[in-house]
């Protein structure tokens, strides 16, 4: 039978969009429930009461993920200052090259992880790569939770042309591989920076920042809009219109109070994928620049070495994976309990 | 303070009614086609007066209170029609120059205080919010007048709710804020959209009373918009019921009850129980549904519902008719309780008792076929 509209069908509206972008959240998260119940299940192996505070702590699984950050943030804060007792990230050990603990040729004495393929101290190099990774990890997401934020909250609130302009916008730079979009800025970057600026002064972490940024604006600014958009129909928004707000007050002082919760649960997501694109930008050579470690260059500048000193790669691929994995974890237990939080409300 | 936008309260001075709507459409362009949401209402308020507006859902009660106040999107939206509010026309003013009149002269209580309240707002920013923005004063003077709201709409221990988020106050007390939000500048007119449907049925009176006490007080008419005839009947000063996007039948609230004229608002009154009904007697209801907004029928729009409905209500579309009493007017070619009414109702419960003679003798096989 061909499908005759009646009265009762619903005209096709804004709400259409509204639901693809919950898809595309939803969908963005669904990927980490495998990681999350691998971390579930070691959690109750290890803790023997694992998910059983659900309803009212946070967790097991939430706090390992807590405590894991917390460490990862501290030592490579730490190290940064040289408050730790750690080698030099660029001193070489030339008898300890490529030397480690699953290494084939043995294991470097005196280097718990072993050493690089330059004899580098790998503990060294992890904890002050760990800076480099966090800064331009964090930095990037909120360079995007600026911009992304500024314009999917613009789009959101004020719908119509404003909206379809951004959202095209959005659409057009998501079409572009993230990884071919962030290559390309940062050539251009580099190049803008080296003629405007005169050699290399500019700290190659910021063109990082503001590319892998620039990658995550219309990530950000989608869910950002999606959330706007919901909270601008609210009729506590129509009240306040009613009492005679203006849209811009309305906008920053009844819509993003709203919006910020679901904001910050994407943003922890953000910094993971964030963390993981330095990584793929350093393998691809236009990371930080040698010798300043970072979990990415340290993989990309030894990536010929996988057979003979795993150590090297595996080392900062896992605690990558451990990372991501906990601030994933994180995202969703934030974004499970502000869900909880606006259904009681 | 400068007067230019304000002009308004000085034009007025007092005299006249406060709010003229003439003719006032308010047409919604959709994929289906346009929806004649409101089409084509009359009416006056004066000062210090109640009005009720009655309607089932869909009958384009609160799009008309919208409307009348611009708060609705410009985009898809057709307006026409003249409102006068003080004297001065506001149908046709931007949303920039209307804003010196929302919430100062003419302000809004919703049907949910659960969703227009900010849920993550305290309750004194609420309030104080609109009171810093229309009246020129600091924030602690605006923290002492949203306490005394508070305590004028009866919320115990005012200082302390200021501070506290919606959530933590109950349904009564958050639309008792949602009072206070709107009495904060003192509005000289007042629209209630069902300001009471969502609270339990114990607050409703205290929630009603509430409200015409700050009513009397203030000197602030009220358009009171509901659906339950029982809310308006002791409060409203005159009735306007709503069918379709138009007033079908508009009286003093007395003569409305004891003179009705209009097939609707007697259904719509014998659909409410009543105590001497025994119990479990089965509810009157009106049959069918509100018609299609989109492609109403020709004639009255009630008439495919209408106990009363004969062969010219399908064709013409009766006007507004004077009753008569003083006020009254309907939309009726066969009004309850005139011979013509009489005699109409008789003729249609004829025809129906034939035919469900009928149907009970000769047509079985017919619907056999039928279902087959």
């Amino acid at each position: 039978m061909p499908e005759q509209p009646t009265d009762d069908m619903p005209v096709v509206g804004p709400e259409g969009h509204r639901d693809l972008d919950r898809y595309a959240e939803d969908s963005l998260q669904s990927g980490l429930a495998v990681a999350q119940g691998s971390l579930f299940f070691s959690a109750v192996e290890v803790g023997g009461e694992g998910s059983r505070h659900k309803g009212k702590g946070l967790g097991l699984g939430a706090w390992l993920a807590i405590g894991w950050l917390t460490f990862i943030v501290l030592v490579s804060v730490l190290a940064q200052l040289g408050v730790l007792p750690l080698k030099s990230p660029t001193e070489s050990f030339a008898e300890c090259a490529r030397l480690g603990p699953f290494a084939q040729e043995g294991t470097a004495p005196g280097h718990l992880l072993g050493c690089d393929s330059n004899g580098r101290d790998m503990i060294a190099r992890l904890a002050y790569g760990g800076w480099s990774s966090l800064v331009v990890a964090t930095g990037a997401v909120l360079f995007g939770l600026v911009f992304g934020g500024i314009l999917g909250l613009l789009a959101g609130f004020f719908g119509g042309k404003v909206d379809t302009v951004l959202t095209s916008l959005f659409n057009v730079f998501l079409a572009i591989p993230a990884v071919v979009l962030a290559l390309a800025l940062v050539a251009f970057l580099q190049g803008a920076s080296a003629a405007g600026g005169g050699g290399d002064t500019v700290d190659p972490k910021i063109l990082l920042i503001i590319a892998i940024g620039i990658v995550s604006v219309p990530l950000l600014g989608r869910i950002t809009r999606a959330s706007a958009l919901t909270w601008s129909q609210r009729e506590f928004v129509l009240a306040a219109r009613a009492q005679g707000a203006k849209p811009g007050r309305i906008m920053i002082s009844e819509v993003l109070p709203n919006v910020l919760p679901a904001m910050m649960s994407i943003a922890l997501l953000a910094v993971a994928i964030a963390i993981v694109a330095e990584g793929t930008l350093s393998i691809l050579g236009v990371g930080v620049k040698p010798p300043t470690p970072s979990w990415g260059n340290i993989i990309g500048l030894d990536r010929g070495r996988i057979k003979e000193s795993p150590h090297i790669i595996f080392l900062p691929a896992l605690l990558i994976f451990f990372t991501v994995l906990s601030l994933n974890f994180l995202g969703d237990v934030v974004r499970a309990r502000l869900d909880v939080r606006e259904s009681a409300v | 303070m400068t007067t230019s936008a304000t002009e308004p309260t000085t034009t007025g001075a007092g005299t006249g009614p406060i709010l003229e709507v003439t003719d006032l459409k308010t047409h919604f362009e959709t994929a289906r086609g346009i929806v004649r949401a409101v089409d084509g209402v009359t009416f006056s308020l004066d000062r210090g007066k109640t009005l009720g507006v009655v309607g089932e859902s869909g009958s384009g009660k609160t799009v008309l209170s919208r409307s009348i106040m611009g708060l609705l999107p410009k985009r898809g939206t057709i307006r026409e029609g003249s409102v006068r509010f003080d004297g001065v026309e506001i149908g046709d003013l931007s949303a920039k120059e209307m804003r010196s009149y929302w919430g100062a002269r003419l302000a809004m209580i919703f049907q949910d205080p659960m969703t227009s309240l900010n849920p993550v707002m305290k309750i004194g920013k609420q309030i104080t919010e609109s009171i810093r923005q229309h009246l020129d004063v600091d924030r602690k003077y605006a923290n002492e007048l949203a306490e005394n709201l508070l305590r004028s709409v009866r919320i115990p221990e005012p200082e302390q709710r200021l501070k506290e988020y919606p959530h933590q106050l109950s349904g009564g007390m958050r639309q008792r804020v949602c009072i206070a939000v709107a009495l904060a500048c003192g509005p000289a007119l007042l629209f209630a959209d069902e300001p009471t449907t969502a609270l339990d049925v114990t607050v409703q009176a205290q929630v009603l009373d509430l409200m015409a006490t700050q009513q009397r007080e203030r000197f602030m008419a009220v358009v009171l918009i509901t659906h339950d005839l029982g809310v308006v009947a002791g409060r409203a000063d005159e009735i306007a019921v709503m069918y379709a996007g138009r007033i079908v039948e508009k009286a003093p609230t007395s003569v409305l009850f004891s003179d009705m004229k209009m097939p609707y608002t007697e259904a719509l009154l014998s659909s409410i129980p009543k105590l001497e009904h025994a119990s479990h007697t089965r509810l009157a209801t009106i049959p069918g549904r509100p018609p299609n907004l989109v492609n109403p029928p020709k004639g009255c729009k009630f008439a495919p519902r209408c106990a009363y409905a004969q062969d010219r209500c399908l064709e013409e579309e009766p006007p507004l008719l004077p009753g008569t009493q003083p006020g009254h007017e309907f939309r009726c070619w066969f009004p309850v309780g005139t011979p013509e009414g009489a005699e109409a109702l008789a003729r249609n419960r004829a025809t129906a008792a034939a035919a469900t003679t009928a149907t009970t003798t000769g047509e079985p096989p017919a619907v056999l076929g039928g279902t087959t």
